[in-house]
């Protein structure tokens, strides 16, 4: 469960409403395969990603990130029950896609940095605080049921 | 990890263009990451950490100064970190862990400020520096 103040909910749910969830979740995914090189291991079968530039314009990267992205919001109106939210794709990642939950904090923080990117004047320093209770509160909930 | 000769180009490039404001954005990671990681502040326990405080501006330029002379010195990261190493391991004894939230923290400054600069392989190349830094700064911890 992530403890947000009112302000912090409205902050978040604000900037949130300004964002192109699609369009994001290609970006902070492609960003994520970039930056940190080895998170590629779950994607050998999305085709090229031999350079920044084939990574950021694959189809198959924007498509799962805004899958990806898309799920990550249904989250934000859940911010009471996270581990519940998300515990079916929890056992998931878990059972059938043997995710290390050390690539969910770095692709939170992918989603920050991406959000400071294009809403730069918006994310204020509460506004990042109060989104990386967020992040650090999903990564938590698709952890939860590891075993 | 090492840095590249196109990571090298690429972090001068960026320092280059920020001038005399690495201490303007090196203050506001630090008031970022006090905000969003509150254990960070308890290495401060006297200080006024409020956003525009005077101690976190001067701290900030201290900070913006070492990553200048690390970028000065690319070459050769312990070499240059050499000093401030021991002085984080032996005197202030700073767990590695928050120069990584630091880091991160830098990195959404700098995301901010040069939208049109911070492509993904610039956030590649900044993030590899600033890992290699963090090394630096740890490799005299015991």
């Amino acid at each position: 469960m992530v403890h947000l103040s009112n302000e912090e909910k409205a902050a978040v749910t604000s900037l949130w409403g300004k964002v192109n969830v699609e369009e994001t979740g290609g970006e902070a995914l492609g960003r994520l395969l970039v930056v940190y090189p080895w998170t590629q291991r779950f994607f050998e079968h999305f085709g090229d990603l031999s350079s920044p530039s084939a990574i950021m314009g694959n189809p198959k990267v924007k498509a799962h990130g805004a899958k990806v992205l898309a799920s990550f919001s249904e989250g934000l109106n859940h911010l009471d029950n996270l581990k519940g939210t998300f515990a079916k794709l929890s056992e998931l990642h878990c059972d059938k896609l043997h995710v290390d939950p050390e690539n969910f904090r770095l692709l939170g923080n992918v989603i920050v940095i991406v959000l400071a990117h294009h809403h730069g004047h918006d994310l204020t320093p509460t506004v990042q605080a109060a989104f990386q209770k967020v992040v650090a509160g999903v990564a938590h909930a698709l952890g939860h049921k590891y075993h | 990890m090492e840095l590249s000769a196109a990571d090298q180009a690429a972090v001068r490039a960026l320092w280059k263009k920020m001038g005399t404001n690495v201490g303007v954005y090196a203050t506001e990671a630090l008031e970022r990451t006090f905000l969003a990681f509150p254990s960070t502040k308890t290495y401060f326990p006297h200080w006024n950490l409020s956003i525009g405080s005077a101690q976190v501006k001067a701290l900030g330029q201290k900070v913006a100064d070492a990553l200048t002379l690390a970028v000065d010195q690319l070459y050769d990261l312990p070499g240059a970190l050499s000093a401030l190493s021991d002085l984080h391991a032996h005197k202030l004894r700073v767990d590695p862990a928050n120069f990584h939230l630091l880091g991160h923290c830098l990195l959404v400054t700098l995301a901010r400020h040069y939208p049109g600069d911070f492509s993904p392989a610039m956030q590649a190349s900044l993030d590899k520096f600033l890992s290699l830094v963090t090394s630096a700064l740890t490799s005299k911890y015991s």
